[in-house]
């Protein structure tokens, strides 16, 4: 037979254009392929060290938003009332000119009354410097209701955590356990990782209540009861200390296991490290038996002496440490009920965890040298890697559990040693070297310094003279000490509430606040469009930036319209979230591979001329005029300090161009689009491992920008800030915390890892509520911020609510059937399906495919608004009142971060109605409705 | 009717490895793009805003639940597209010859400009892979990304299907499985690769490696897999801390 003549050989496009995703978080790179102007198609870019070629469902389905019709088209102004979505459109001359009339009153006389919340900023660096110069304490991101317990707890424990911190060595790792991950974190490179590990039959266990996803292909599965990942984890510790499975040489070298603590119960110090005349750790010497500064020549801290001074002994951390997990609560069968992971399978694990280590441990022949000036001929690894994200740490106990986690990591010797986990440049980065936070305000003047930060100390508090909140969101105050990343989740509520005080103006931008970024939502929405007794909104007004009709926007009264992702600049910079890998530093771009077919700008350029409007500083030329002609020009210009901006690739040296320190390069940015958008500065080889002590790799730091000098650290097993507060609460020091919070600063700040049950089981009945409710999100959907796309609304378009077996069966329910489902707080009515691999307990839903009805240019038919729903309804920024008249907010008592998977649950069977409830009217849309058919070819 | 060469030289397809495909989908979308902007008509979809939202895809991901006789249920993502059989029902069908195998590489496609869009291949074919685009109204189904793997506009490394060069576990591998020394046959024969629904006589050339033996820190008393365990430290005279001291003077 004949076969039809075929070309295989057509033109894929005329031109391709490098640059950065926005589809999710990760940033990886992508080649945009163009035919006569227009996005014809969208892979990965196979020279980019985050996703090397591959790219996910929302990445390739990233040609949808530039054709989506929830794209919002030009600046908005309210006409209706708040809430109703009715808008007029304004020119972007207008719209600035109105902000600045709202802005620039209250930064002359009340800066707090601004608060500037960026929501999904990957420009915290950027929108962070603009508050600050604005002069309001009153910024931060999204942290707060992500995961800034992981975040905390490592850089706290060991100067860097997961994701964009560190990531396990795909080389070389021999065993990889997962605790926890929301899908997408961090999307690509796990499941590259996981890829790797499979081909070459590495083992993989999860740690998690669901078995999908990456817990699907685990070797192992651990269907965990939500919020006890800290006794699971403390339980394998509890197992490693008493078979005497640790690494001693390492917890000798590197951590402050030997330190010794002052032991005397009398002391204001009691608890804190003893240290010499200019305030280093000390420790004793095996070699002399003398007490010490830790990091001196030769020595060889010892991690079992104790150290006796008139008539007190000082111990080590190390023997509190051993103390308290050889402690039979911790034993397997003491957790076992209470993790539902039967004894012997936590031993098995225990076994195979120690075993990996170290009858198989990872050693390479490359020569380095250490802090204390020994040089090594070998780098040892213990082949274990970890992995966490918000399922362990948006829990009310997760600071302490992803401190637990680490613990367990440093005992191992597997952090930062071969087939470990390894940090990402800037990181590893030790809590003393990032900034404290700075809430000192100045009309019409800069803040004293970055909003956000890592306390030392109960005298980094973010508190007025009074000792009350500094922060809108309370953030750094003795409900929270260490909120590193702020509370946006607080904001709203706490700003409706004028507790601590009114403020004026909100400023959110990518943060679907009145929706999926809420807890509470429908009180949210109240509380957003609430009066007072003369009629006038109580958050007086609300100004909002972001490229799509989501739910938030019809809250607002202006709307700053943002460009897609492949419409802008962007830096994905060092001084932020940028796109390391453990072999190299890099950062990269966005650039407007396309232009915008409507009347939007990019919000870090409006932002500038905003700033420049409001005369804020360093944003003004000599001459009065703005400095930067948009973000593009600050990116290329701006010095944090001198010789370091906002990229480090090809900058101005001494003799031509230059990385790391360098002047700044007026065609910087031609240089990043001609080498495919991203900048990599590989670590060299002696470098690459033991990083926080080798000198090799200090010095290349320094010389990158990352530090002013090399500043090898301990990593803090003791976490001594921690015993700080504690000792205040004890009532030491003259910064001292309000009573009714004494106690649970005592028990939940404790310097070294503690599990406790969920704060929500105080306050709502374990009883009537018995049953744990979470949500993730899918790997082919990312929240809402990219529209609901054409593509990945058909594989992920409705969400039901996953009941397990036993409950499925002891409901009676069928499929197609619906449950109410109840909380402490609220109620919802959702339809079900069957999940067999699910932990008996626990119900999950996909997170945030419930949309609005009027929202995102969807039809008011979308299952999406008819059937989706979100759990957010059933979760309270704050917890139920117990008659004490206090508001306890729902969140880590260490660092405020939201504790979204706390939430306890009842079901019931109930007869299907209309629709999901609660339902809510729909909003008007600025945007109109999406075409009734698609095919998008934009070739010939 | 269309008939089926006796043989072809080469037999290329997928590998999919279902141990380890998380079911994230990159390949189905990544799928779309490329086959919408590229061989025949796009692909279309229908109310793609709308309360009924549908369009035509060439590779879907379904995920199923296994429950073993002992133990924790499984989940198991199954990536499903065309699987280019020896024994092509979907081309014998055909009325008009539009659907066909390829000679020299076995790929099957169809020839849109035949295509009368009876349906009848879909009918034929046993595994659900083909999709009647509902705007063009023509039918649709892998090509293996035949404009991709001959592509002399494309770096050579990239001349592979969408979705293989996409799929980020590297769940996806492509070649020729009529060579017994390719990777994707070494990988068919190392790994259990399987035949899908082989008593469906289609012959199919795509395979799926197996899902591994799960669970094995459940079965405890099995010596194989487990070491015996740990000695314990605590037992010993001054407990853990008289343990320390020795041990740290072995390092």
């Amino acid at each position: 037979m004949t076969q039809p003549l075929l070309d295989t050989s057509p033109l894929v496009s005329d031109e391709i254009r490098k640059t950065t995703c926005y589809m999710c978080a990760c940033r990886c790179g992508i080649n945009v392929h163009l035919k006569d102007g227009k996005v014809a198609y969208i892979e990965g870019n196979r020279d980019h060290p985050v996703n090397k070629g591959v790219l996910c469902a929302k990445g390739s389905a990233g040609i949808m938003q530039i054709n989506a019709p929830s794209r919002l088209r030009a600046p908005l102004k309210r006409v209706g009332p708040r809430g109703s979505g009715t808008f007029e459109e304004i020119s972007w001359d207008e719209a600035l000119e109105l902000a600045t009339s709202w802005l620039k009153p209250l930064r002359e006389t009340a800066p707090e009354k601004l608060a500037f919340f960026t929501g999904r900023d990957q420009s915290q660096s950027f929108t962070g410097w603009w508050a600050q110069q604005f002069g309001t304490p009153n910024f931060a991101a999204h942290g707060g209701f992500c995961s800034v317990n992981m975040a905390a707890a490592g850089i706290y424990t060991m100067g860097g955590a997961f994701w964009e911190f560190g990531q396990p060595d795909w080389e070389h790792t021999k065993l990889f356990i997962l605790f926890g991950v929301a899908e997408d974190h961090d999307s690509n490179p796990i499941k590259m990782g996981i890829g790797r590990l499979k081909a070459r039959g590495a083992r993989i266990v999860g740690v998690n209540p669901i078995r999908s996803g990456y817990n699907a292909v685990a070797d192992d599965w651990l269907g965990i009861t939500p919020g006890t990942d800290g006794l699971l984890i403390l339980s394998l510790v509890h197992e490693l200390l008493r078979t005497g499975r640790i690494d001693l040489d390492y917890l000798s070298r590197y951590t402050n296991a030997p330190v010794l603590l002052n032991g005397d119960p009398k002391s204001s110090e009691y608890g804190l490290f003893l240290r010499d005349d200019v305030g280093k750790p000390l420790v004793i010497d095996r070699v002399t038996g003398k007490l010490t500064a830790f990091d001196q020549h030769g020595v060889r801290p010892d991690l079992a002496a104790s150290h006796r001074h008139a008539g007190i002994t000082h111990r080590p951390v190390m023997h509190l440490l051993a103390e308290r997990y050889l402690d039979p609560q911790y034993a397997p069968e003491a957790v076992a009920k209470r993790t539902g992971i039967p004894a012997p399978k936590i031993r098995a694990l225990a076994n195979e965890i120690a075993h990996t280590a170290f009858d198989d441990p990872v050693i390479l022949r490359r020569e380095w040298t250490d802090f204390r000036g020994e040089t090594h001929q070998t780098m040892v690894g213990r082949p274990v890697a970890f992995h966490a994200m918000r399922g362990i740490s948006a829990h009310s106990n997760g600071f302490q559990t992803a401190r637990a986690l680490h613990i367990l990591q440093i005992l191992l010797g597997a952090v930062e040693t071969p087939g470990g986990m390894r940090f990402k440049p800037p990181y590893p980065k030790p809590a003393t070297a990032h900034p404290k936070p700075h809430c000192k305000m100045t009309p019409g003047a800069p803040l004293d310094g970055p909003h956000l930060g890592y306390v030392q100390g109960p005298d980094d508090l973010c508190l007025k003279a009074d000792g009350s909140a500094a922060r809108i969101d309370k953030a750094f105050t003795w409900e929270n000490p260490m909120s590193a990343h702020g509370l946006m989740h607080m904001v709203i509520s706490n700003a409706h509430a004028g507790d601590p005080y009114r403020i004026d103006t909100l400023f959110l931008y990518m943060a679907n606040m009145s929706w999926n970024s809420s807890m509470n939502t429908g009180g949210v929405m109240q509380m957003l469009t609430d009066t007072d007794d003369n009629g006038d909104y109580v958050i007086p007004r609300i100004i909002y930036s972001d490229a799509y009709s989501s739910e938030m926007v019809a809250y607002a009264d202006l709307i700053l319209p943002d460009t897609t992702y492949l419409e802008r600049h962007d830096c994905i910079s060092l001084l932020d979230r940028p796109i390391s890998e453990a072999d190299g530093a890099g950062d990269a771009i966005r650039w407007p591979v396309i232009e915008p077919d409507r009347d939007v700008r990019g919000f870090q350029s409006v932002l500038l001329d905003l700033g420049a409007r409001l005369g804020l500083p360093g944003m003004l030329a000599a001459d009065g005029s703005p400095k930067y002609a948009d973000y593009a020009d600050y990116i290329v210009s701006h010095e944090r300090k001198p010789g370091v901006g906002p990229l480090v690739g090809w900058r101005t040296g001494d003799r031509g161009l230059t990385h790391g320190r360098g002047l700044p390069n007026a065609a910087q940015l031609d240089e990043y689009i001609a080498h495919g958008g991203f900048f990599v500065a590989h670590v060299p080889e002696d470098a690459a491992y033991f990083k926080p002590w080798n000198r090799a790799y200090q010095d290349w730091a320094v010389g990158m920008g990352f530090y002013d000098k090399p500043e090898p650290y301990l990593f803090q097993l003791y976490v001594e800030p921690l015993r700080r507060f504690q000792l205040a609460a004890e009532g030491h020091g003259s910064c001292q915390p309000p009573d009714h919070l004494r106690e649970r600063i005592k028990t939940t700040l404790d310097p070294l890892p503690i599990w406790y049950a969920a704060l929500e089981d105080g306050h709502a009945d374990p009883e009537a509520f018995p049953v744990h409710a979470l949500t993730q999100r899918p790997m082919a959907m990312y929240h809402s911020w990219g529209s609901q796309n054409a593509w990945l609304r058909q594989i992920h378009g409705v969400n039901p609510l996953y009941v397990p077996t036993k409950l499925w069966e002891q409901h009676g329910f069928a499929e197609g059937d619906w449950a109410q489902v109840t909380s402490a707080h609220g109620v919802i009515t959702v339809p079900v399906a069957h999940m067999a691999a699910l932990n008996e307990n626990t119900v999950w839903t996909w997170n945030a495919i419930g949309k609005r009805k009027g929202a995102w240019a969807l039809d008011d038919k979308a299952p999406e608004a008819e059937k989706g729903f979100l759990l957010n309804h059933l979760i309270h920024e704050l917890l139920p009142p117990r008659g004490d008249g206090l508001r306890w907010s729902n969140s880590d008592p260490v660092t405020g971060q939201a504790a979204w998977f706390d939430l306890r649950v009842n079901i019931e069977k109930v007869p299907a109605p209309d629709r999901s409830q609660p339902a809510f009217a729909a909003v008007d849309s600025p945007v109109g409705k999406g075409p009734d058919t698609l095919a998008w070819k934009v070739g010939k | 009717m269309t008939s089926l060469p006796d043989s072809t030289e080469r037999k290329l397809g997928l590998v999919i490895d279902l141990d380890t495909c998380v079911g994230c989908h990159a390949c189905v979308v990544s799928c779309k793009g490329w086959n919408t902007e590229n061989y025949g008509a796009p692909l279309s979809d229908q109310t793609p805003y709308g309360a009924d939202p549908s369009g035509t895809f060439l590779n879907r991901v379904h995920s199923y639940e296994v429950q073993p006789a002992q133990g924790a249920a499984q989940l198991v993502h199954f990536p499903k597209s065309c699987l280019h059989c020896d024994n092509a029902p979907c081309v014998t069908v055909c009325p008009t010859g539009a659907s066909y195998k390829r000679q020299e590489d076995g790929i099957v496609l169809v020839n849109e400009d035949a295509c009368i869009g009876c349906g009848l291949c879909a009918w034929a074919c046993p595994y659900g892979a083909r999709e009647m685009d509902a705007a063009s109204k023509v039918m649709k189904k892998c090509t293996l990304c035949v404009d991709r793997i001959y592509n002399e506009n494309l770096p050579e490394i990239d001349r592979v299907p969408a979705c293989v060069r996409t799929c980020p576990s590297n769940a996806r591998h492509f070649g020729d499985l009529a060579d017994p020394d390719s990777d994707v046959s070494r990988l068919v024969v190392a790994r259990g690769g399987m035949d899908l629904m082989p008593e469906q006589g289609t012959a199919p050339v795509n395979k799926y490696l197996p899902p591994r033996i799960k669970d094995r820190l459940d079965r405890i008393d099995d010596a194989d897999v487990l070491e015996p365990f740990l000695d314990v430290v605590t037992d010993q005279p001054k407990g853990f801390l008289g343990w320390l001291d020795k041990a740290l003077d072995k390092i």
